[in-house]
């Protein structure tokens, strides 16, 4: 019983330390799939987490710190597609520069508005996304495996959980079911065929960085007000990497996408519970080994384990009318 | 005469400092087909993409259907009832052929209703114009002759009486392309009028009612097409005189220079593409090899070229083996006299970035004629490649210019005279006339010859039957990567049109 309990536990931090890459990777999804690469994921999720940080505590209002966190995320968004659309910049040159200002921007301004260090003012409970019991939660815990199956690892989440778990049927839907995802997977296949039927690619593109803004901002408001009880700085902490590299994984699908991220999810949830611990066979493994698991499982899923990944063709290249 | 379908007056269209349109005036009757050609860089495209709403015209009107039109955008030529099939087709290839025909042009925001009237849509379609094309097919697995016919589809799926074809035999086999203006007659038949851009003279006597010849930027005619002669339309398109048929004298073959034995090469997805093909290629004659472009052709050029590695056989240059471990080093096969003129040239010929003068001493630059010491002799270099610019008249004549910038045929004769001039014993040529025009064609042809009656033993592969009849003294037809026949330059196109499509070569004989 102690084992299942361990396993639960492990699955329940899974879910919640895979929500922000999930986030993160549809984010990326619908951006690349439109033919942008966006390597600037990280940027927007962390101006995301201090926005919303900050504006919930000045207001009182976690709601208010969401849709603050999403507003300026999407900002950066557009700043991406004004440079990398409106003036066909190189794309990963204008991701870096937004990951830079964003990490630059959040501790000085932190520091400004709250003098604590480039953080911000801990966060109280009414500030922040609180867990949601879901109905007898709490009447079936007593009830052998399912209970805690139900009451641990579906109910007792926070509603940005949830958010980021119905988003990928969504953007399935979205992506192969709307008019809206048809142009945008060929927007990022071929931009002249969607030209010379009549569709701007400069605006489509930009609908796609919108709803990539709105998802790494939901991203960045679960670091700072669920996942963490205020700003750190550097809180994203690479996440925006892992999220881009489980997008390669996924090779661009939303229900791979979730797989991906609840794997790296996983493997971070083992680390942090096997830290310490001694494990059979192997004995006893120094801590920065097992927190560096998931970056080596990246690095060589990555190299070759997960077959051709074959991105969108018009990723990364500005489009130009030809002549 | 019918109303007219289009009208174009005074359009003017300027790229910078290039006048691609200029003053250009035409009318295109209702229910014709519309032939328009030109050269290479003539301003047949740019016209075009004007009327289709990719580009604005700096000056001018537009009527279509006797109104005047403004047509901003795509969509408002949409609506106007014009419809595009690009020279490169405007498919998703990842796509099918239902998402590929919506796209655009869905009914409301939600794919299934869009789906469903497109499947109906393009049954219709299918059974009046007899274009057959499997709804649910993905693009890329379609031959290129059906992807046209999807383009064509996507068109009148958006309701065209006006369709403009750009370059549309450019990818098709002579069955094909058969094929294509049996659909254009139906669709004139069904009172939609057809603009066709072509630099084949013999497809616009075959099927156009009217045409008109386009030379730098203006208009120069426009003639009935049973009152004038392909003659006279490549008179007026490259304004002189043109031989279409090079003269050339018999073909005194020497010894072998180049002999291929039982090549095999297969691609990177493991399908064997060169099937234990055998051939020579003797001094003083030039070897063609027809063939519909994706029959192994690029693939054994390659081989013998030693950029890719072959599975087995040999090749023997001068009877001696070349490396076909797919490790040959190019220079030393340049240092023995094999000399390579790849099929593409923007992308293993020419390093686009680059001025001229650096691009006609590539792959050469080791030698000492262009060294002083380690360094390059910038001097001897920019003054040998003014010396290929007068031979070889490649137009604008500035070897310092960026190769990018030099049209698609000044390319091409970049590449030919860096390879013709270093006095190769072989001349490897792989489409030596893609993307060029009539009056450069004539000029690579007749280098190639004198090439040839040097004693140099020269292999020419090219998927322009034309080419391959006028220029071999021996015509090898390739399919399914093998050779299917050997024919001499007498050999009619419809001998080598049923060879290249497979058809057996008994029955080819009948």
């Amino acid at each position: 019983m102690d084992l299942f309990n361990a396993i639960i536990q492990v699955l329940d931090s899974t879910i919640r330390l895979s929500v922000p890459l999930l986030l993160a990777c549809l984010a990326g999804l619908y951006s690349e799939r439109a033919g942008i690469f966006d390597i600037g994921l990280e940027g927007k999720m962390l101006v995301g987490a201090f926005a919303g940080a900050a504006s919930a505590s000045v207001f009182h209002s976690a709601y208010i710190g969401l849709g603050m966190a999403i507003l300026i995320s999407v900002a950066f968004a557009l700043v991406h597609g004004f440079a990398s659309i409106t003036h066909r910049g190189n794309q990963i040159v204008s991701g870096v520069a937004i990951n830079f200002i964003a990490a630059g921007s959040t501790i000085m301004l932190g520091q400004a508005w709250f003098q604590q260090g480039g953080r911000t003012p801990a966060l109280a409970s009414d500030e922040r996304f609180g867990a949601i019991i879901w109905p007898g939660a709490d009447a079936v815990r007593g009830v052998p495996i399912l209970g805690p199956i139900y009451s641990e690892l579906i109910s007792g989440h926070s509603v940005l959980v949830y958010v980021a778990f119905l988003a990928v049927p969504f953007t399935w839907w979205v992506l192969f079911r709307t008019r809206f995802g048809l142009r945008v997977r060929a927007v990022g296949e071929n931009p002249a065929a969607v030209d010379t039927a009549g569709i701007s690619v400069a605006w489509l593109r930009y609908r796609a960085l919108i709803c990539t803004g709105v998802l790494t901002g939901i991203a960045g408001a679960y670091l700072s007000m669920v996942q963490n009880g205020g700003f750190v700085k550097d809180m994203t902490a690479g996440k925006g990497y892992i999220a881009l590299a489980a997008l390669i994984f996924a090779k661009w699908k939303p229900v791979n996408a979730m797989f991906a991220c609840l794997l790296f999810g996983f493997l971070d949830a083992l680390s942090i519970r096997l830290q310490g611990t001694p494990l059979p066979l192997i004995g006893k493994v120094p801590v920065q080994l097992m927190q560096a698991l998931p970056y080596i499982l990246t690095v060589i899923l990555l190299a070759g384990f997960i077959g051709k990944a074959i991105p969108p063709r018009a990723g990364g290249v500005p489009y130009v009318k030809e002549r | 005469m019918a109303q007219a379908a289009i009208e174009l007056i005074g359009i003017n269209k300027s790229f910078g400092a290039v006048r691609a349109n200029r003053d250009i005036n035409l009318e295109i009757a209702r229910g014709t087909i519309h032939g328009i050609v030109g050269e290479n860089g003539a301003g047949k495209s740019t016209l075009m993409s004007i009327l289709y709403g990719f580009y604005q015209a700096d000056s001018g009107e537009i009527s279509v259907g006797g109104q005047p039109a403004s047509i901003k955008s795509p969509n408002d030529a949409i609506a106007l009832g014009i419809g595009m099939v690009h020279q490169h087709f405007m498919l998703v290839d990842n796509f099918t052929v239902l998402e590929n025909v919506i796209l655009g042009a869905e009914s409301d925001a939600l794919l299934k209703k869009s789906i469903a009237k497109a499947r109906s849509e393009l049954e219709r379609l299918e059974r009046e114009y007899g274009l057959e094309v499997d709804p649910d097919a993905i693009i890329e697995e379609l031959p290129v002759g059906l992807q046209q016919r999807v383009e064509i589809l996507k068109a009148l799926y958006r309701g065209a009486e006006i369709l403009i074809l750009d370059e549309p035999t450019g990818v098709l086999t002579p069955a094909e392309a058969d094929h294509l203006f049996r659909i254009l007659r139906q669709l004139k038949e069904q009172g939609k009028t057809i603009v066709l851009i072509t630099h084949k003279l013999r497809e616009i006597m075959a099927i156009t009612d009217t045409v008109s010849v386009m030379r730098q930027g203006t208009m120069v005619a426009t003639r009935q097409t049973t009152k004038t002669t392909v003659g006279e339309l490549a008179e007026l398109m490259v304004g002189r005189r043109v031989l279409l048929r090079v003269e050339k004298g018999e073909a005194e073959a020497g010894g072998v220079k180049l002999a291929v034995k039982n090549l095999t090469v297969k691609d990177s997805r493991g399908v064997t593409m060169v099937d234990d093909v055998s051939f020579d290629v003797r001094a003083g004659e030039i070897v063609g090899i027809a063939g519909v472009a994706g029959n192994g052709q690029s693939e054994m050029l390659e081989a013998i070229s030693g950029i890719r590695r072959a599975i087995s056989g040999s090749v023997m240059l001068d009877g001696k083996p070349i490396d076909l471990t797919g490790a040959a080093d190019p220079g030393e096969l340049r240092d023995r006299g094999l000399a390579h003129v790849p099929e593409d040239r923007h992308h293993v010929g020419l390093v686009l970035a680059f001025e001229e003068n650096e691009n006609s001493i590539l792959g050469y630059h080791d030698d000492p004629r262009y060294l002083r010491g380690p360094f390059l002799d910038i001097d001897a270099i920019r003054d040998d490649a003014r010396d290929k610019i007068a031979k070889y008249d490649i137009r604008p004549a500035d070897c310092r210019l960026k190769t990018a910038n030099f049209s698609g045929g000044n390319q091409q004769k970049i590449v030919l005279a860096r390879e013709m001039e270093q006095d190769p014993g072989v001349l490897i040529v792989g489409q030596p006339t893609r993307g060029v025009d009539v009056g450069a064609i004539e000029f690579i042809h007749k280098r190639l010859i004198a090439m040839r009656d040097q004693g140099k033993a020269v292999l020419v592969v090219s998927v322009e039957l034309d080419e391959i009849r006028s220029l071999s003294d021996r015509i090898l037809v390739m399919f399914a990567g093998r050779i299917v026949g050997e024919r001499g330059p007498e050999a009619t196109e419809g001998e080598l049109g049923l060879l290249m499509a497979g058809v057996e070569q008994r029955e080819a004989a009948e």
